[in-house]
């Protein structure tokens, strides 16, 4: 099970970290293009990321943030870019699913170019504006390529006409919505940066709000917040073993060629032990990164 | 001729006697008596205070060619080095060796009297800056030497180092020559490293800016061992001597480096009820610190004593319980100082009671962990911390040969990469620790157990660390990096580092 409990944006016009983007342990890095960079540097950034793309192996996921296709730099982005092979492409203010498809046409005949397996990079979109919300569905949905959808912080509060608040109100309807969407289209949602990186407190309850809301990962900005999160989403040593018996009675029921599976004498239905196996991959992704535990 | 680690040492150094090559930590056996002091007849009532620092090198009997000695506790702040040797070229002496515990940046003052000749040899810890360049540049007449906090103690006591005149400067001293660093406004904490100084040079004067009504308590030197005092204006500024609470570091790289280090801890074995434990002062030791509470908090262990080179972090963890006493040598920031000044728990020690390897224990021997910084490391472990990239003496030994020797788990901290250098490499440009005594090397991308300690090893399998050789460690440096070019030398030797039992573990040539 891919987890993106942690996406962190790396600035693509920074390469010292670019180098080091991997060594922290984030389920995901994103290079970005997009608003980290000024508009003089946006050359330089794109080809410093396919450089550090291209030299560099990272141990993890590897997204780039290219600019809208509506600039003048989204698609000398993509063009630059496609050839190292990102693992995904993140849209950034996705407000119709023609975006999607546009990109996705750009990629399809890039993979075909360059001889990568089909429908091998995959996208996501972030949502930054009251439109993009209205259609979250429909971009969720608009490209098998797509994984996962975000919501985007400032651009969405400036066009909500509002600003950020201690227990974040003013987002509660987008994330609402955007969960739906994402699990409509079966694909991961994930929540927006949190950019007081020295607000530990806030961050965590923030993290704790978004996890319950059923999200499956946060926007990171520094390499502090990665182990935060990772805490918050690690299942506890209880549940961990609930699970772990869960699957068990589940592997037996199969073995036994029962269609009942049962724990304890309860019953034990399907989403019990998906969510079973949920628990078991954050526990071992926790696992692998315990040795960050206390960052 | 070739020392133990391969390094190739001269068998003729300008100014050196009786050069003995390094040939293993503990291999070197001493024989003979400890020096000291000329005895003489103090009368009661006698007068020390003199009225400048110019009469007590006439009282002292200073003349051309002897030693003179300082203590680097005032750090960048420090006045007294620089005024004193100032007054010495204002009386017309020349040829002196300067036998200071370290050098600063602040004591660059003095180059004018080197190019004097006023002082013709230095023997200390290090140096940076224009003074670092100056002594790698072969600018002195005798080749300079580099000695650990320990070296240079087991050096003093055993005569190698005689000092005929020290000149210490005392943040607190009364009529009569009993001094402390806590009290004053120059106050530096632990007198530590001025210690061996005062028992053992031929006269030693205390120079003060806060001299006080007989008798000043608590005392850290002596009457008994001081000769003169003299009051002046300023010994230091207060704002170089010591900076407010050295905090946790923010940097993400330090941090994880610092994290990795503390886990190694955690799982080698060592992690115990009272074990004891020294952290360095570099950014990710001190962040070390914070990582090792949480840990001792959650596991419920407490630590016998913790040593230093004294920080806010340590005395954060002095305070809670954590640690049970601390022995301090040195202090870092002010809330050290305030703590050696109130807290029993806090004692003071000398430079030869912490590291001399020749005394009866120095506490080093007892110590359990320690993390220190390294400039560059290499596939033997061996540790540089005081020459550059390119080849230029910019740090020093300090307690480093020391601590690694005597700490039964020594782990070396390091970014593998500081800008486009690589700092795991075949071979460092100067050995100053020896990497039989390093146990772990910590980097940002990995953590090497040198072979020695399989036991560490198997110990660490469990922590969930990127445990890899050293080799492999090196190998991602110059992927990124390269492989840098040898630094080109001559063969003029500037200094000579000794290891702390005063064989010579290498030696540092003028580069070309």
């Amino acid at each position: 099970m891919k987890l993106r409990r942690t996406m962190m944006f790396v600035p693509g016009n920074n390469p010292g970290m670019l180098i080091n983007a991997g060594i922290y342990g984030a389920d995901t890095i994103i290079f970005d293009l997009e608003d980290s960079v000024a508009i003089s540097e946006k050359d330089a950034a794109r080809h410093l990321v396919y450089n550090a793309m291209k030299s560099i192996k990272y141990p993890c996921e590897v997204a780039v943030r290219i600019n809208h296709i509506s600039t003048p730099f989204g698609y000398k982005d993509l063009e630059t870019i496609l050839p190292v092979k990102p693992d995904l492409i993140r849209l950034p203010k996705a407000e119709t699913a023609a975006d999607i498809e546009e990109i996705d046409v750009i990629i399809t005949a890039a993979e075909i170019k360059h001889g990568f397996a089909s429908g091998s990079i995959k996208m996501m979109a972030a949502i930054e504006t009251a439109r993009g919300v209205r259609n979250a569905y429909e971009i969720a949905a608009a490209s098998p390529r797509m994984v996962a959808i975000a919501i985007g912080g400032e651009d969405f509060l400036a066009d909500l006409q509002t600003s950020r608040t201690k227990d974040g109100k003013e987002f509660h309807s987008a994330r609402g919505q955007l969960i739906l969407a994402a699990r409509e289209a079966g694909i991961h949602a994930i929540d927006t940066v949190f950019g007081d990186v020295s607000n530990e407190e806030d961050f965590i309850a923030e993290t704790i709000r978004i996890k319950e809301m059923g999200f499956d990962g946060k926007s990171v900005v520094n390499p502090r917040q990665i182990n935060i999160v990772h805490q918050i989403y690690m299942p506890t040593t209880k549940e961990v073993e609930h699970a772990e018996r869960v699957i068990a009675a589940y592997k037996e029921s199969l073995d036994r060629k029962s269609g009942v599976v049962s724990l304890n004498g309860k019953m034990i239905d399907v989403p019990v032990v998906k969510r079973a196996e949920r628990a078991l991959a954050y526990a071992n992704a926790a696992g692998r990164n315990n040795r960050r535990a206390n960052l | 001729m070739i020392n133990a680690i391969g390094r190739e040492i001269p068998e003729n150094i300008a100014g050196i006697k009786n050069i003995k090559p390094y040939s293993g930590p503990f291999a070197y056996t001493p024989a003979g008596r400890l020096t000291g002091p000329t005895i003489i007849l103090n009368k009661p009532r006698s007068e020390k205070v003199l009225k400048s620092i110019e009469q007590a090198i006439d009282a002292t009997g200073l003349k051309d060619g002897m030693t003179i000695s300082f203590h680097h506790h005032f750090r960048n702040g420090d006045y007294v080095l620089n005024m004193v040797v100032a007054a010495i070229a204002r009386k017309g002496i020349r040829d002196l060796t300067l036998a200071p515990s370290s050098l600063n940046n602040i004591n660059e003052e003095i180059i004018p009297y080197i190019e004097q000749g006023v002082i013709t040899a230095i023997e200390t810890s290090g140096a940076r800056g224009k003074l670092g360049k100056l002594l790698t540049n072969g600018k002195m007449k005798k080749t300079t030497i580099i000695r650990s906090h320990g070296g240079r103690a087991r050096a003093i006591e055993c005569g190698e180092l005689h000092i005929d005149v020290a000149f210490l400067g005392a943040p607190a001293c009364d009529t009569y020559g009993n001094m402390n660093g806590v009290e004053g406004k120059s106050a530096c904490g632990s007198l530590g490293y001025a210690m061996v100084d005062a028992a053992y040079a031929d006269k030693v004067v205390a120079i003060t800016d806060h001299l006080v009504p007989y008798p000043l308590y608590p005392v850290s030197i002596p009457q008994t061992q001081v000769d003169y005092i003299v009051p002046v204006e300023a010994i230091g500024d207060p704002k170089g001597i010591a900076s407010g609470a050295l905090r946790i570091s923010k940097d993400p790289r330090e941090l994880l480096i610092a994290q990795y280090a503390t886990t190694a801890i955690e799982y080698s074995g060592y992690f115990n009820q009272d074990y004891s434990i020294q952290l360095g002062s570099g950014g990710a030791s001190l962040a070390a610190a914070q990582f090792l509470k949480e840990k001792m908090k959650q596991q419920g262990i407490t630590a016998s004593f913790g040593l230093g080179g004294v920080t806010a972090p340590f005395i954060e963890m002095l305070d809670e319980g954590l640690i049970k006493a601390i022995y301090d040598v040195q202090d870092f920031d002010i809330p050290s100082i305030q703590s050696m000044k109130k807290n029993a728990n806090h004692q003071e020690m000398s430079a030869s009671f912490y590291a001399n390897p020749h005394n009866r224990g120095p506490i080093v021997n007892q110590l359990d962990v320690v993390i220190l910084s390294a400039t560059e490391v290499d596939v033997d472990f061996n540790v540089n911390v005081i020459t550059d990239s390119n080849g230029v003496i910019m740090g020093a030994v300090g307690g480093h040969q020391d601590t690694a020797a005597g700490a039964a788990l020594s782990i070396v901290v390091a970014p593998l990469l500081r800008g486009r250098l690589p700092m795991v490499i075949d071979q460092v440009h100067t050995v100053c620790t020896p990497g039989e005594t390093v146990d772990i090397i910590v980097t940002e991308r990995g953590v090497a157990v040198n072979p020695r300690r399989k036991d560490l090893r198997d110990n660490l399998r469990e922590a969930n660390i990127p445990l890899m050789d050293i080799e492999e460690l090196r190998d991602i440096a110059y992927e990124f990096a390269g492989k840098p070019d040898p630094i080109l030398v001559s063969d003029e030797v500037a200094a000579a580092v000794e290891y702390r039992d005063g064989t010579l573990i290498d030696v540092i040539r003028k580069p070309l």
